[in-house]
């Protein structure tokens, strides 16, 4: 078992004071990140991106910048559910099926009880997801070294694909949102022959569109601007968590393997794929509902209804970083963020990173074992804590959130115009969740178009413009088909149902 | 100013938003006319790519266009109302300030005296606190992020003529 062996490398690396100081340090800022109105996963890494520039340059500085982002982002994962259960308002969208059970729970009285579950299965879920990143992807990474560019964009297609595929929204509304990160993304100097795009002259245009400053403007001002829509007011319920309610849950919890069993399985093939950890914290609690005996009930406060949708949301949002870490494509805004960090600290996201940094990459996958470990340990300990930040009023935590995304667009390149883009995407971001125009898409564009296209560029100089060259493999071929049939599937699946419906209508 | 009142309907939201991303294609696609997006001598050009990326957006968001001038009583539906509105400009015209008094060829204040006022603002005029609660929080802030920031992670901020005093520039 060489992975086995690579991976207690990869603890000696992860296992360092410093790097256990970071995460603890990236847990609890994650959870306070995710527990804070405006401030998310996605947003909370770009945020403290620019402060690693520094720290990566060290020797194995990267690995510890890692640590400390990803830490960030399981922090994160947790705190979605805090809010969730505590005051019915999801931290992140896939903290949203959570609601569902974690609120009538909490109403009931217990909070402790919904809490403890959903913490516990969101490290059941992602100790799952991370057991299969361990062992899956130094064989996706080795099968990927034989891809070309034609496989690359191929897979880039398929992970676009798959957001109009998969979106519950207009498959328009995603095609629109995501050509604009494209267009955004080609902004300034063309690689391939220096010559200037889009930039109409205008200087600061130069240097282009950096994803950062987009994700903290659509996701943090545009976040904040929503919630004070609403005139915010917190109410919620008191957490009270002690030893003896988490003991008494986690007797309970046993019962519910099967769920958990299934939900992981969901949330480890959803997540894989693009934007999965929403839809699949959705089809987990739905499952369940439907498979478990008292589904019925499901709604008026059960420990499985939160099981279920938190073990998927966790084991989705994990298994993110498989396709991120293995192709070099990112399949959550959050892990865009961060393979867009890999990129700025001068590591190459794909299938080289196994073999020219086999510590970074060890060291990060023993760290998503530490790193929740101590996730669990600090959520347990901390929820009146996090819990009473909340209690905080908006008019105070709202400036301060705002001064601290401020900060963050500008250290991004040390320019006050970026915090003036930044503010336009804030009012985008407002008017894309009220449009219902998905943001992710528009994110992961703009990260990856500019190797999205050179990979298209490079495919078409090798097969001299033949668009062929997309069917020229089983491999290759089976990709784009694969792509293309996720692609045309909200139509496909419309003709289905108008067909059914005629049929329908002549039997009845 | 009834507060229930919608300033504008979601049809119009979203002809206006379709419509700005129907410019913005157009645009992308007129900007590659320059770059020539055909085959060059030696591959594509500049502008390969991004026409067709300006074609599907033109494409996009025209039928987005016509959906919803077809979206029915789903239209009719308030984008946003009035007090709704007025609490985001609440929000959205200090932060344009706040952004504008950090950085601007005339007087910048720098980050860290912006930021003090704007929270201090914001507690004052939106959170109706009084001044003994809103000195220490907004100072208190800007503090710890110069502490933070300048000391501890050495990130420089932009600054202003009061960190100068302290010998800070």
């Amino acid at each position: 078992m060489q992975e086995i062996q690579s991976l207690m490398g990869g603890f000696a690396v992860a296992m360092s004071w410093f790097n256990l100081m970071l995460m603890f340090a990236g847990v609890s800022l994650g959870v306070l990140i995710g527990v804070l109105p405006g401030l998310g996963g996605a947003n909370g890494v770009a945020i403290l991106l620019p402060l690693t520039f520094s720290m990566a340059q060290q020797p194995g500085g990267a690995t510890s910048a890692i640590i400390l982002l990803s830490c960030i982002y399981w922090g994160a994962l947790f705190g979605g559910a805090i809010t969730s259960i505590l005051f019915n308002i999801p931290g992140e969208p896939w903290s949203v099926a959570t609601t569902f059970d974690g609120y009538p729970l909490a109403q009931k009285g217990r909070a402790g009880a919904a809490l403890t579950s959903a913490f516990t299965s969101s490290f059941v879920g992602a100790l799952v997801a991370v057991i299969l990143i361990t062992f899956i992807s130094p064989i996706i990474a080795r099968f990927a070294l034989r891809f070309g560019p034609p496989e690359f964009f191929s897979v880039y297609l398929l992970t676009f694909s798959a957001f109009v595929g998969m979106s519950k929204g207009s498959p328009l509304k995603t095609i629109v949102a995501m050509m604009t990160g494209f267009a955004l993304a080609a902004v300034g100097i063309d690689t391939v022959t220096g010559q200037l795009r889009l930039t109409f002259e205008i200087q600061q245009l130069l240097k282009g569109f950096d994803f950062l400053i987009a994700v903290i403007g659509l996701f943090g001002i545009g976040e904040i601007l929503l919630t004070i829509e609403e005139g915010l007011e917190f109410r919620g319920t008191k957490a009270k968590l002690n030893l003896r309610v988490v003991l008494e849950t986690w007797k309970e919890l046993p019962r519910y393997w099967k769920t958990s069993v299934r939900s992981a399985a969901v949330g480890c093939m959803m997540g894989i794929v693009p934007g999965g950890a929403t839809p699949a914290s959705f089809m987990a609690y739905g499952l369940a509902k439907k498979m478990s005996r008292d589904g019925e009930e499901f709604g008026t406060g059960k420990v499985e209804g939160v099981v279920a949708p938190e073990t998927a949301a966790h084991a989705a949002g994990t298994s993110a970083l498989l396709p991120m870490l293995t192709l070099g494509v990112p399949g959550s805004p959050t892990a865009a963020v961060l393979l867009g960090g890999l990129l700025i600290w001068g590591l190459q996201p794909g299938p080289l990173l196994f073999l020219e940094k086999p510590d970074f990459v060890w060291g990060l996958i023993a760290s998503m074992y530490l790193g929740n470990i101590v996730g669990l340990i600090v959520v347990l300990t901390c929820v009146p804590l996090f819990a009473s930040i909340l209690r905080i009023p908006f008019s105070i935590i709202a400036p301060v959130i705002l001064v601290i995304c401020a900060i963050g667009a500008y250290t991004v390149h040390n320019s006050i115009f970026d915090v003036w883009l930044m503010l336009v995407f804030g009012v985008l971001g407002y008017v894309f969740k009220k449009l219902d125009y998905p943001m992710a898409p528009l994110v992961l564009a703009l990260v990856l178009g500019d190797r999205a296209e050179d990979a298209f560029r490079q495919s078409m100089l090798g097969s001299q413009g033949d668009l062929g060259i997309f069917f020229s493999n089983p491999l290759v071929g089976t990709i784009t088909g694969a792509s293309l049939l996720l692609l045309f599937w909200p139509l496909l699946s419309r003709l289905v149902a108008i067909a059914r419906g005629r049929n329908g209508n002549a039997a009845g | 100013m009834d507060d229930r009142k919608a300033v504008a309907s979601v049809r119009v939201a979203e002809l206006v938003m379709a419509g700005i991303f129907l410019a913005f294609g157009a645009l992308v696609m007129w900007d590659t006319r320059r770059l020539g997006a055909s085959w060059g001598d030696d591959g594509p050009q500049a502008g390969y790519f991004p026409f067709y990326i300006g074609l599907f957006i033109v494409a996009s968001s025209a039928m987005i266009i016509f959906k919803a001038l077809n979206l029915g009583d789903k239209g009719r539906a308030a984008f946003v109302e009035w007090g709704q509105l007025r609490m985001v400009l609440l929000v959205m015209a200090p932060t344009v300030v706040y952004v504008a008094l950090i950085a601007n060829p005339w007087y910048g204040l720098g980050i860290y005296v912006a930021s003090a006022i704007y929270i201090a603002f914001f507690m004052w005029y939106l959170g109706k606190y009084s001044w003994p609660r809103i000195l220490p929080v907004s100072l208190g802030v800007a503090v710890f992020f110069f502490l933070m920031f300048e000391i501890w992670f050495k990130v420089p901020l932009p600054k202003g003529p009061v960190e100068a005093l302290f010998g800070y520039t």
